[in-house]
């Protein structure tokens, strides 16, 4: 298309319905990047305005002003404050929600006082309605001097009309103000505008209170020079900016019946938070959560399992035999396999965790819960991640974005690997099966999925003690504060469900899945050659003779690289009750831990390695050559299952751990307590049992 | 004067001030400045944190916190 693009940065307070109209403006023609230099997932899509106009949106983070208190609120000041910006706006669309509209309209008029084009896309406004409450649009329109829109982004109403606003502010040049800053800070405002090289007044100050985050000497020494202090300006400021907000609110407001939409809110909440079936209620939620993730979700796991499965086997019978045909089915689609099974749970999780935000559950969980978080030095914030850690850590990792305190999102990204993920589910269950007898049951449970249950109550309470101890160890570098807004109850937009769960399987099939696929060509590479001519040795040993093919596969395996490398760990694994043969798929289990499965079944060498039942069989009539009794006891088991509960055996997290804290040194440290971690668990256990 | 952290569930206060800067800085923004209505709707177990409506929305906010938000009866 022959058109001209203009870059349209969202904006607005948390729950103030703009995802949902990112959603409505752009559809699925979204893409989810990162900020260069910094670790925010940024959010775009494309919209056509009219026939010759379109928009590259961009959603910032939820903000309630320019003044950033987390890294997700700083991204909103970076793209919306820097000219520089390669994202820096052409037109800033700030969406306010009509039943809030003192708060919601405070971000926008800082962005008029940035003399930036704006539009105001009013939400909600047949709610305000309800709730008694007539805004007139057109005299808030002259009273701000800008363009407003009423608009209902879950009926998708007014969408037309917001473009046409975006439009007609894009072609007008911006001159209005809201608050004149100078007022309060004269001197110092004009002193900084000489400095800076700009005749913004409203910049000017918000570089002098935002000066901590890009620390300039020559801003510093104007500080002094004038007293400034920045925290106290800025209160000041805001005192003065929502005096004059009040204002406009009460011309263009007309109360008719003042009624609270609070009741049914609060009748929920008597329910929801009640201090004691609050947390019933908050099991009962966690409890069918699990329920989808186990059991519905094997349904689809198995299809497409199965799909892989056919989709191996018309490959590996297709393409020409040899080296690209292995390379293809044992290395790039066994990883692809290992990564895509996933996607049922994962979208599970969160279509759950999406669909209790949407609702304002999730404000209340952390409401009941952030008091008993507090005392492992968590937040009540850190309750998703944990929660989403349970699938995966990587989305889970990335949610802890919101928590203001950087020792309380650190010590979060640092436990949410222990919670245990989805990848632990195929060991366990291998592993289960083997030891513990099918029969036995007490009462209504069964020993197996009690068993079960344990591992994941004990990854779980070693996420809060270890968060315990890092309390102490971290510092903290500022006061941490758990501030939420507890939004009404509202039925969940169903669209913006279904756009979060596609967008976390988006996140996590591209970002895991390149390293998870890179890994597994390595181990291919490791586990198909060996030095010198020593497949060709067993090759020629077995030529002819029965059942030569699992034969040569187990020795070939033995002989290749990773066998060589699981010989040479063996020592070191001999106290934990594991040979070589466990060491190959410790070592193969770092690009995914379920991959132990697979490789478990290639070294004991299984003909079908397709199903749970004949690997277990296979297992189980391992001897054990110094005892002549089944190598797999109970010990070794119990010792193995702690070991993959607590090792940080996932390069993707190690890599996103990296990404979101910028340095090397966190995804080392969790790399190291979590293999001691296992290894002094495992040992004790081993040798205790056995 | 009291403290918000003393006062009872369902009385109407207004806000006087916040005594610290950094804690004063998050409110403000969200529209908890002084002179606004506020109400304590309820409190979790062990009465922390504790839920406020401020300016017509519930806000969740910690004990220690609202140790140092100044109210006054209205």
């Amino acid at each position: 298309m022959n058109s001209t693009k203009i870059k349209v940065v969202l904006a607005g307070n948390p729950n103030s319905g703009k995802s949902t109209l990112f959603n409505a403006l752009t559809g699925l023609r979204q893409k989810v990047g990162n900020y260069p230099g910094i670790t925010v997932e940024k959010k775009t899509g494309s919209c056509n305005l009219d026939t010759n106009l379109s928009a590259e949106i961009t959603d910032v983070p939820g903000a309630y002003s320019l003044y950033p208190k987390s890294i997700d609120e700083r991204v909103a000041q970076l793209v919306i404050c820097n000219k520089k910006d390669k994202d820096y706006p052409e037109v800033t669309v700030v969406v306010a929600d009509a039943t809030n509209l003192r708060r919601s309209i405070f971000l926008i008029t800082q962005i008029i006082d940035l003399k930036m084009k704006v539009v105001l896309a009013l939400n909600m406004v047949d709610l305000s309605l309800q709730q008694g409450v007539i805004i007139d649009v057109s005299s808030l329109s002259n009273r701000l001097n800008i363009p407003v829109v009423a608009i209902n982004a879950r009926k998708q109403e007014g969408i037309e009309n917001l473009k046409k606003a975006i439009i007609e502010a894009n072609s007008q040049e911006m001159a209005t103000s809201f608050f004149d800053v100078s007022i309060l800070f004269k001197k110092i405002i004009e002193g900084t505008n000489e400095l800076r090289n700009s005749e913004n007044d409203y910049g000017s100050f918000l570089a002098l209170c935002l000066q901590d985050t890009n620390v300039d000497n020559k801003l510093k020494d104007i500080c002094k020079k004038y007293q400034f202090i920045p925290s106290r300006a800025q209160a000041q400021e805001t005192i003065r900016r929502y005096k004059k907000i009040d204002a406009v609110v009460d011309s263009c407001c007309t109360i008719v019946r003042i009624k609270s939409n609070r009741s049914i809110t609060k009748w929920l909440d008597d329910i929801l938070i009640h201090p004691i079936f609050g947390y019933f209620i908050f099991l009962g939620v966690l409890f069918l959560i699990f329920q989808a993730i186990f059991s519905w979700s094997a349904y689809p796991m198995d299809l497409i399992d199965s799909w892989f499965t056919d989709l191996s086997i018309l490959v590996a019978a297709t393409l020409p035999s040899g080296v690209f045909n292995d390379l293809i089915v044992k290395g790039v689609l066994a990883g692809l396999g290992g990564i895509i099974i996933f996607v049922p749970q994962i979208a599970f999780l969160f279509a759950f965790i999406a669909f209790l935000e949407d609702t304002g559950y999730m404000a209340r969980v952390g409401f009941i819960t952030d008091k008993i978080l507090r005392g492992f030095g968590l937040n009540g914030r850190s309750i998703i991640p944990l929660l989403s850690g349970a699938a995966c850590a990587i989305p889970a990792i990335m949610s802890a974005r919101t928590i203001a305190s950087w020792k309380e999102r650190m010590i979060t990204i640092m436990v949410t690997p222990l919670m245990s993920c989805s990848a632990r589910l195929p060991v366990y269950t291998l592993i289960i099966a083997m030891i513990i007898p099918a029969e036995q049951s007490w009462g209504p449970f069964n020993l197996q999925g009690l068993v079960m249950m344990a591992f994941y109550l004990l990854g779980f309470l070693a996420a809060l003690g270890t968060a315990f101890i890092l309390k102490f160890i971290l510092k903290a570098k500022e006061r941490s504060f758990y501030i939420m807004e507890m939004p009404s109850y509202k039925i969940p937009d169903w669209k913006t469900v279904i756009y979060t769960i596609v967008e976390k399987v988006k996140v996590f099939l591209f970002d895991a899945g390149k390293v998870i696929i890179a890994i597994s060509i390595i181990l291919w590479f490791l586990s198909s050659y060996a030095p010198g001519n020593r497949f060709e040795q067993i090759e020629t040993k077995w030529a002819g003779k029965e059942n030569a093919e699992t034969h040569i596969a187990a020795e070939k395996l033995e002989a290749s690289y990773a066998g060589m490398i699981g010989k040479s760990i063996e020592p070191a694994i001999r106290p934990l009750g594991f040979d070589w043969k466990i060491g190959i798929a410790l070592i193969t289990s770092f690009a995914a831990r379920e991959v132990f499965v697979g490789t478990m079944s290639t070294i004991y060498s299984v003909g079908d390695n397709s199903n749970i039942q004949s690997i277990r069989e296979r297992l189980e009539s391992v001897q054990n050559p110094d005892t002549g009794k089944a190598f797999f006891t109970t010990a070794v088991g119990i010792s193995l299952m702690l070991f993959y509960a607590f090792a940080m055996q996932c390069m993707s997290t190690l890599a996103i751990v990296r990404r979101e804290t910028n340095s090397w040194k966190w995804p080392v440290v969790q790399f190291i307590y979590m293999g001691a971690l296992a290894y002094i668990s495992s040992f004790i256990a081993f040798q205790l049992l056995s | 004067m009291q403290k918000l952290s003393d006062i009872a569930i369902g009385k109407e206060y207004i806000v006087k001030s916040i005594d610290n800067d950094e804690l004063a800085q998050k409110l403000l923004e969200m529209g908890c400045t002084p002179g606004e209505k506020i109400i304590v709707e309820r409190k979790a177990p062990f009465n922390d944190p504790i839920a406020i409506v401020v300016s017509g929305f519930m806000l969740s906010i910690r004990k220690e916190d609202a140790e140092q938000i100044i109210v006054k009866k209205l």
